[in-house]
This record gives C-alpha cells, sequence and structure tokens, in this order.
C-alpha cells in the first residue's frame, strides 16, 4: 500500500542544513494500522506528509497504491490525494463553512452533484455521529467533535489510506479514547489503511498492530506492536513503553523491597498464551517451595494478554535453581539487581 | 458673502451625488485590482501555493513605491496618465482614475494581510484534499478571509471619502470641493460645517455597512 525505499529529506534554512527524515524505508500493508511515535522533532511530521507529497523526498522513492511519487504529474497527484484522506491536530476545519460545508467541501472537488453529496454527507454525519450538528459552524463544536468532523471529512472521497497527524494530541485523555475507537471502526468497517504519528505511547498500544519508533529522523525499531510492548530493544522504545506499561519500579521502591526480602528477587515476563497459564504455580508446586509475588502488572495488547511479575521463591536452593531452570524454558526471567528495576 | 441657502441645497446635493460616485466606482475598481494584486502577493510568497520570486517581488516593490506618496502630490504626478487613459484630467470621473489606482495598492496589502492570518493548517488540509491552486484561493483563502476583508476595505472606503475630497480641491468636483470654494476660499463657515456633517454622516454609513457584512461573513 506505502512503500518508502531509503527515504531521505533535507530541509536548508539559513544556508544550514537540517535532515529531517534520515534514510528511511518502510512498508505499510493495507489494512494496517500503522503507528510511528516520537518524541517532537524526530521527523516523524514530515515522514507523514511525504506519503501525499505535501513535503518532496530529497532522496528515495516512495510508491503509494502503485504510484512513484518521484514521476507522479500533478494531475495524478491531485487524484491520488483524493484516495488519501488527512486528519490534524489542529483539525483544520474550513471556519467558514459549517460541519456540512466542510464534509461537503472534497465533494465539490470532485464535482458531484447535490444529491450525492447530500447523501454521502448525510451517511458520513450518521457514521462519526453528528447528525444534529450539521448546520454548525466548527467554533461552536468540541474538540472531540471537530476531529469527528476531520475524519468524516477525510472520508469523504473513500479514500485508501486514512493519514493521522497526531489526532489525538489536542484532545483529554476520554475524547482520545472516543476517537480512537471511531479510528478504529473505519479501519474495520471501510478496510482504510491508516498511517498515524503520534507521541503517545497510549494511541499505539490501543489501535495499531504495527508500529516504528523514530528518533533523530531515523526509524530506530520496527515491528508488531506486542512484540515490541513484550520485547523492546532500544532505549528510546522502552522509555515509552514504560509510559504506558508501568514495569519499572522506582530506584527508592526498589532498594526498600531488597531491604525487605533478602531472597533474590527475580522478574518474570509473560506474553502470548503463558500469561493466562498457570505456569509459576505449576511449577513451584512439583518442586515443592513457595513463590511471593512482591510486584505485577498484567496489560492487555492487540488481544493479548502481557504480564510482568516480579517475584521471589521460598525453599530449598536446588530446588529453586530446579524451578528457574524449567521456567526459562517457557518464560522470559531476570535477576533483578541494583542497577535493573 | 453669505451663501443664499435656498438655492444653495442642490448644489450641495450635486456635491454628494458626486462624491458618493466617485467613492463607489473607486471602490468598485479598485477592489478588483487591489483583491486580484493581493491574491497574487499573498500565493507567490515564498512557500505559498504558487511561489515565484519575481512575481512576488515585483509586486511588493511597486506597493511599497506608491502607497507611501500623499494622495495630493500622487494626484497631480499621475495627471498625463489620467489625461492618456480618461482623456482629461477635470471632473468626477477623472478623479476616479488616481484614486483607483491609489486605493488599489493599499487594498492589496489590506488582502494580504488579512491572508497571511489565515491558519496555513487549513491551506494545508485543502492541498491534501486534492484541492488546485485556483481552487485553493477561490474555495478557501476567499471565503475563510472575507470577515476580516471586508472590515479591511471599510476602512479604505472611509479612506476613498478623504481621497475625493482632495480630488475635489484639483478639480474632481464633490463635497471636498465645496467645502473649499465656499468654505475656505469665501470664509464661510456653515458651508464648511455642512459638507463635513455630510462627510461624518457618510462615513458611518460607510463603516455600519461594513461592520453588518463583516459581522454576517464571520458569524460572530
Amino acid at each position: 500500500m506505502i512503500r518508502l525505499e531509503r527515504v531521505s529529506k533535507i530541509y536548508e534554512s539559513g544556508g544550514k542544513k537540517v535532515e529531517a527524515v534520515k534514510d528511511v524505508s518502510l512498508h505499510i500493508k493495507k489494512g494496517d494500522i500503522f503507528g510511528i511515535i516520537g518524541f517532537s522533532g524526530a521527523g516523524k511530521s514530515t515522514l507523514l506528509r511525504l506519503v501525499n507529497l505535501l513535503e518532496r523526498p530529497t532522496k528515495g522513492n516512495i510508491i503509494v497504491d502503485n504510484y512513484d511519487l518521484n514521476s507522479i504529474s500533478s494531475k495524478d497527484l491531485r487524484q491520488l490525494r483524493r484516495k488519501i484522506g488527512m486528519i490534524f491536530q489542529t483539525f483544520n476545519l474550513f471556519n467558514s463553512r459549517t460541519v456540512y460545508g466542510n464534509i461537503a467541501y472534497p465533494l465539490k472537488l470532485e464535482k458531484k452533484s447535490k444529491e450525492e453529496i447530500h447523501q454521502r454527507v448525510t451517511e458520513l454525519l450518521q457514521f462519526v455521529g453528528l447528525e444534529d450538528k450539521a448546520d454548525k459552524f466548527p467554533e461552536q463544536l468540541s474538540g472531540g467533535q471537530k476531529q469527528r468532523v476531520g475524519i468524516a471529512r477525510a472520508l469523504a472521497t473513500s479514500p485508501d489510506i486514512l493519514l493521522c497527524d497526531e489526532a489525538t494530541s489536542a484532545l483529554d485523555p476520554e475524547t482520545t479514547n472516543e476517537i480512537l475507537n471511531l479510528l478504529k471502526k473505519v479501519n474495520e468497517e471501510f478496510n482504510i489503511t491508516i498511517l498515524l504519528i503520534t507521541h503517545e505511547m497510549n494511541v499505539i498500544r490501543k489501535i495499531c498492530n504495527r508500529v516504528a519508533v523514530m528518533e533523530n529522523g531515523r526509524i530506530i525499531e520496527e515491528g508488531e506492536v506486542f512484540n515490541i510492548f513484550s520485547n523492546p530493544q532500544e532505549k528510546t522504545t522502552k522509555n515509552f513503553i514504560s509510559s504506558v506499561v508501568n514495569e519499572k519500579l522506582s530506584s527508592s521502591l526498589l532498594e526498600k523491597l531488597r531491604k525487605d526480602h533478602e531472597r533474590k528477587l527475580y522478574r518474570i515476563v509473560f506474553s502470548g498464551d503463558t500469561a493466562s497459564q498457570p505456569i509459576l504455580s505449576t511449577l513451584t508446586a512439583k518442586h515443592n517451595i513457595h513463590f511471593n509475588i512482591i510486584y505485577g502488572s498484567i496489560n492487555e495488547l492487540q488481544n493479548q494478554l502481557f504480564g510482568n511479575l516480579i517475584v521471589e521463591f521460598i525453599g530449598a536452593d536446588s530446588q529453586i535453581e530446579e524451578v528457574l531452570k524449567e521456567l526459562t524454558e517457557i518464560v522470559e526471567v531476570r535477576e533483578v539487581t541494583n542497577g535493573e528495576s | 458673502m453669505k451663501v443664499d441657502w435656498t438655492t444653495f441645497w442642490p448644489r450641495i446635493l450635486q456635491a454628494t451625488g458626486e462624491t458618493i460616485t466617485m467613492v463607489i466606482f473607486t471602490l468598485i475598481f479598485a477592489s478588483i485590482l487591489g483583491i486580484i494584486m493581493g491574491l497574487l502577493l499573498f500565493a507567490t510568497r515564498k512557500g505559498n501555493i504558487l511561489e515565484n520570486r519575481f512575481i512576488f517581488s515585483f509586486l511588493n516593490l511597486l506597493i511599497n513605491i506608491i502607497r507611501p506618496i500623499p494622495f495630493i502630490i500622487f494626484l497631480v504626478a499621475i495627471s498625463p496618465l489620467t489625461r492618456f487613459v480618461v482623456g482629461t484630467t477635470i471632473g468626477t470621473t477623472a478623479a476616479i482614475f488616481p484614486m483607483t489606482i491609489a486605493a488599489a495598492f493599499a487594498i492589496a496589502r489590506v488582502v494580504e494581510n488579512n491572508l497571511v492570518s489565515i491558519d496555513p493548517g487549513i491551506i494545508e488540509a485543502a492541498k491534501a484534499m486534492g484541492a488546485s491552486p485556483i481552487q485553493i484561493i477561490f474555495g478557501v483563502l476567499i471565503p475563510e478571509a472575507l470577515g476580516p476583508l471586508i472590515l479591511g476595505i471599510t476602512f479604505i472606503t472611509v479612506g476613498l471619502i478623504d481621497f475625493s475630497a482632495m480630488a475635489g480641491t484639483v478639480g474632481g468636483g464633490g463635497l471636498g470641493d465645496l467645502a473649499m470654494t465656499y468654505g475656505y476660499q469665501r470664509f464661510d463657515t456653515s458651508v464648511m460645517i455642512v459638507t463635513v456633517v455630510i462627510l461624518i454622516i457618510l462615513v458611518q454609513i460607510a463603516q455600519f455597512i461594513g461592520n453588518m457584512l463583516s459581522r454576517f461573513f464571520l458569524r460572530r
């Protein structure tokens, strides 16, 4: 659906060269909800705009819907853009048009008849749940309602792809969830491929199936959301994950725990099927030792469970050794040291 | 030497009509020219939809040359061109030409300033929808800027009433002419007061209409 091959984007401002996107290759498949996460200035906003050529790449190839963007004519580009919807952090609604007028605008560009426009706009208003707001102006709406209008407007021309530029960053947590659910519905009901950028890991966790982590213009880590969450490699990725999955203990708490518990502490990471099986109790019972859960969290990710426990074992050393050996074959086990929490 | 008011009222009425004619025609021509120039100026700006350094620099320079010239001097300086275009430099029609030129450049700036204040994100959204530059100009830029644009043009209109008075002094007719010849040169204060009151009323009406229209388009 969207393929980026070794794409770079260099800006020149005041004689200084700024490389916003560095040698990025990505493949987004049809039906994906692909999230790009990064701090501000990581280059994700530029990357997103390369896909509909609001920004032109300095190097590399971009193929969208079988169009090679390096050689696309301006007429084809306008045609392609009608197949790529876009929503924004600041909504960017036309203040001079009503809700109805905003959603109708892309259809007017396609020179659709009044009847067709009316039918489609009515349909979309119903889809986003704003039937009663058709004649209101954007400034009369709340943030969440504005983004719903933005989504309806982006969907008007029945696009194949939806680009979301920090679409929930200006919204409160509850409204964010509403909008994310709506995006999920867009993806499922219309099979629209979604490419979103965000700095909130919560957004990735809630709706994305794939994620790329971006830092200083590069993609530093990419993969299935579940895999990235259960086994992050890069420090930035780990930081993002810890913002939503509270697996890290503060060093002061860790110190206290170690004072209270003289035995060795182990971190056990469950993921997928192993998270729903009584592995710990089965194994400890088998070897006749006890375990004590000191800290733990279980999260839902992409309809799978993902757990993280810190435990101590009570019993004979040789038996504990055995349990650890067998555990290691099934799940990830690490001894908790002072350096790592 | 006082004027005879029973015969003078029709003259005042005629002069008011001349002033209104000058202002309205100037407003129409200058708006057309000014809006075109303003749109070009905005669209050819660096990074905008029709970026063109040559056109932008040329227009920008031209506006900066014309605008600072005091209108009374501009009026005289441009008179050869006025004679060439209109055929004469005297009378109401002849006054409309220099007024239009001066006002058009002022309106161009007003248009540009109002367009600059539009959120670039809105233009980006239209671009992302596949709108062409022409579609963006007429479907997005103008409607989005219309409210403040009308206020800006109202401001220019009030200025035009002032321009028309100056044009009057060099043979353009209208209230300015009347005030100068009767009120100033013949020391008849009452004529001056009457013309000034009429000018004030005209300004009030123009501002009232402008406010009303802009409120309608701003929808506030």
